[in-house]
């Protein structure tokens, strides 16, 4: 199955009430097969091919306040057209999940996987301090567990929730196992637009707060819901790092090639290690930061012209050097050149 | 607060025939004087009430002069972001079908940055109402050209009145959604006179019952004022009105069901 | 035979002062005073109440809102 296609499954299985699209390349087989797989019929939940990526994040906003689990998927240019949508999501406080299969860019550039959106997905990407909650996947199996994770996550803090995947794993076909079919959730959050009965104050959905002072105490609301997320919802896997000397720090596609480079360097007597972050926010900053104590140094590789690798040397702090290495334009890196890099830098 | 003046045998509870209804929170409206955004909101919050749908109701609000609607109507509320509207609204009305909603949207939210859209959400026959308030201007920024500004109009950007040659010429969007299969019912009110007022709420009431068939888009538009970005005063604005936005605008349905209206009905497919 | 008597409530700290019920009026049971309300609008009130047949146009076109209307036959 392929990473696109899992995710689509996994979304019907996980219970989604809806998912609102537009097609682009190369993660357009969420809205296909979600289209053959008439999940009207098995759960009930709503897909829709919107007019324009606009219009789908809306719906998600529209779908969300409604306190539904929606969401809505694209590709690194259809990303940038969502991203006013997502900042009054995160505004609003709604859960939802944005899957972006990531593409070369900037403007259209190419359809080939990059990781070049790293600091759209992790900073914020639209106008206004706030952050979504950001799941890299590194193979079709986790494309599609992790789409029941974001759900919870999302609705656990009222934050939207990016899955950032590429094209590489998007396209690519793994075996996966996916969960049994869940039945679409019938509570309704206390927070949700459903009508206001006579019993209760009637609920704004809004980001909007015209009184500075009001807004400011809602900035620090979100602040130190960011903060609970650093502190309990980092996650991240490690990788020979026991007795590494040479640490890579790799997510994705990226993170796949480093375990292959990992062995090679081995081979040749160098102890290489992986840490490779699974949220890319909250970023495993405490653990690269203890890592950095005993290793020598560390190599962020992204397809990107390196963005990942400013977290890295944040989280390090001058103790040990940090690098970045990798292609871009929609290169995948060979396992090769990541040890060559290394090699040169030792 | 009353100016009683020995008619206090008459304002008695049983003399009633006139209150605001309690679907108005009672927040004093941020509109100017004149405003037909006012009386909107009101003959809306009535039909809400007279309906019996309060506890139904999701709307969505829109960015412009209306983007506070939500203090003034004690319903549950989206606010959307400017020109949106239309796609939260598809949303909710697909995962909520029972439940009654509607957008409510300016000129430049609707026709401009939002005409995509509205267009789409009336071409999918989303089964919602939008409220469309028509005033030829951008209100809340200061009054500024609308793409519904009469040509040769004058506003803080196109001060010499609208030049058609360089700005085309005012979009008819309400004439433009008729002609979609996907529109139910599309009319064209004001809310400046008596007459006027009671015809818009008429119009929203069948906006209200239609939806409840599962038929398609309602779209009513209501022109209306702008007494301060026309720089004049309220009775003034809507003489104005009268005798400049209604040759363009003109009032009356554009689209009525074939139940209704046999011979008027354009949208046969709609209707089985 | 009787006769139609209305009455109107203006909230005069809510009237913004915009007229329109004046010239909705068919009676002209109603004028805008010569002062202000606490936010500076001339507020409408009901000069002539003795005209007024309680039609409620005035309340009906009020942008905010803040007539209301009393009927009676007497």
């Amino acid at each position: 199955m392929k990473g696109n296609e899992a995710v689509a499954e996994a979304a019907i299985r996980a219970g989604a009430d809806g998912y609102f699209g537009y097609p682009i390349t190369p993660q357009s087989e969420i809205l296909e097969y979600l289209m053959e797989a008439k999940p009207h019929e098995r759960t009930g939940m709503v897909v829709l091919q919107a007019e324009s990526e606009v219009a789908a994040i809306n719906m998600v906003y529209g779908g969300a306040a409604c306190g539904k689990k929606v969401m809505t998927s694209s590709s690194s240019p259809g990303i940038s057209l969502k991203q006013e949508g997502i900042t009054y999501i995160a505004g609003a406080e709604l859960p939802c999940l944005i899957v972006n299969v990531v593409r070369g860019g900037p403007g259209l550039g190419t359809i080939q996987p990059a990781q070049s959106d790293y600091f759209q997905a992790t900073k914020g990407g639209g106008h206004g301090d706030y952050h979504l909650i950001v799941l890299a996947p590194s193979s079709v199996q986790e494309m599609a567990d992790f789409v029941e994770l974001s759900f919870e996550l999302a609705f656990k803090y009222r934050n939207p929730v990016m899955m950032l995947s590429d094209g590489a794993i998007g396209q690519m076909m793994e075996k996966v196992w996916l969960k049994p079919q869940k039945e679409r959730s019938k509570t309704v959050p206390e927070w949700a637009t459903t009508g206001k009965p006579p019993t209760r104050e009637r609920v704004i959905i809004t980001s909007l707060d015209l009184d500075p002072h009001r807004q400011e105490k809602f900035n620090e609301k979100l602040v130190s819901k960011y903060n609970e997320i650093r502190e309990k919802e980092v996650r991240f896997e490690e990788l020979s790092c026991e007795d590494a000397e040479y640490i890579f720090v790799a997510y994705g596609t990226s993170a796949r090639v480093c375990m292959k480079a990992i062995q090679l360097a081995r081979a040749q007597g160098i102890k290489a290690g992986l840490l490779r972050p699974i949220t890319l926010f909250p970023f495993p900053s405490k653990r690269l930061n203890e890592l950095s104590g005993r290793a020598r140094m560390m190599v962020s590789v992204e397809m990107s012209a390196g963005q990942m690798v400013e977290d890295v040397m944040l989280s390090v702090n001058g103790r040990i050097p940090v690098y970045h290495f990798g292609r871009m334009g929609g290169i995948v890196t060979t396992p090769e050149e990541v040890v060559d890099f290394l090699k040169s830098k030792i | 607060m009353s100016q009683a003046t020995g008619i206090k045998e008459i304002i008695k509870p049983e003399n009633l025939v006139y209150k605001k209804t309690k679907v108005m929170t009672g927040k004093v409206l941020s509109y100017c004087p004149g405003c037909g955004h006012g009386t909107t909101h009101r003959i809306l919050a009535e039909v809400i009430d007279e309906e019996g749908l309060q506890s139904e109701t999701i709307g969505v609000s829109p960015v412009g002069c209306s983007v506070l609607l939500y203090e003034f109507l004690d319903i549950d509320w989206q606010e959307a972001a400017h020109g949106r509207a239309p796609a939260l609204a598809t949303a909710i009305k697909r995962l909520l079908p029972e439940k009654f909603v509607f957008t409510y949207q300016g000129d430049g939210d609707l026709a401009a940055i939002g005409t995509a859209e509205t267009i789409h959400a009336c071409n999918r026959g989303e089964n919602i109402m939008i409220i469309f308030i028509n005033n030829g201007i951008y209100g809340m920024t200061g009054g500024q050209m609308a793409p519904t500004t009469l040509p040769g109009m004058k506003s803080s950007t196109s001060p010499y009145g609208r030049d058609v040659k360089m700005m085309g010429n005012p979009l008819k969007m309400t004439d433009i959604v008729a002609t979609l299969p996907g529109t139910y019912y599309v009319t064209r009110q004001s809310v400046h006179t008596p007459a006027n007022v009671k015809k818009a709420k008429k119009a929203i009431r069948k906006a209200v019952q239609y939806q409840k068939l599962n038929r398609g888009t309602c779209f009513i538009e209501i022109v209306s004022n702008c007494p301060s970005g026309w720089k004049m005063t309220p009775v003034e604005s809507n003489k104005w009105m009268e005798a400049n936005m209604f040759p363009y605008y003109p009032l009356g349905d554009l689209k009525v069901p074939a139940e209704e209206n046999p011979q008027k009905q354009t949208n046969p497919e709609k209707n089985d | 035979m009787a006769k139609i008597r209305g009455s109107i409530v203006v909230d005069i700290e809510r009237c913004k002062g915009c007229e329109v019920c004046m010239v909705s009026c068919p009676t002209g049971t109603i004028a805008m005073a010569k002062e202000v309300n606490h936010k500076g609008y001339f507020y409408a009130f009901p000069a002539n109440p003795d005209l007024c047949i309680g039609c409620a146009n005035c309340a009906i076109v009020c942008p905010d809102g803040v007539i209301t209307v009393y009927k009676t036959k007497i």
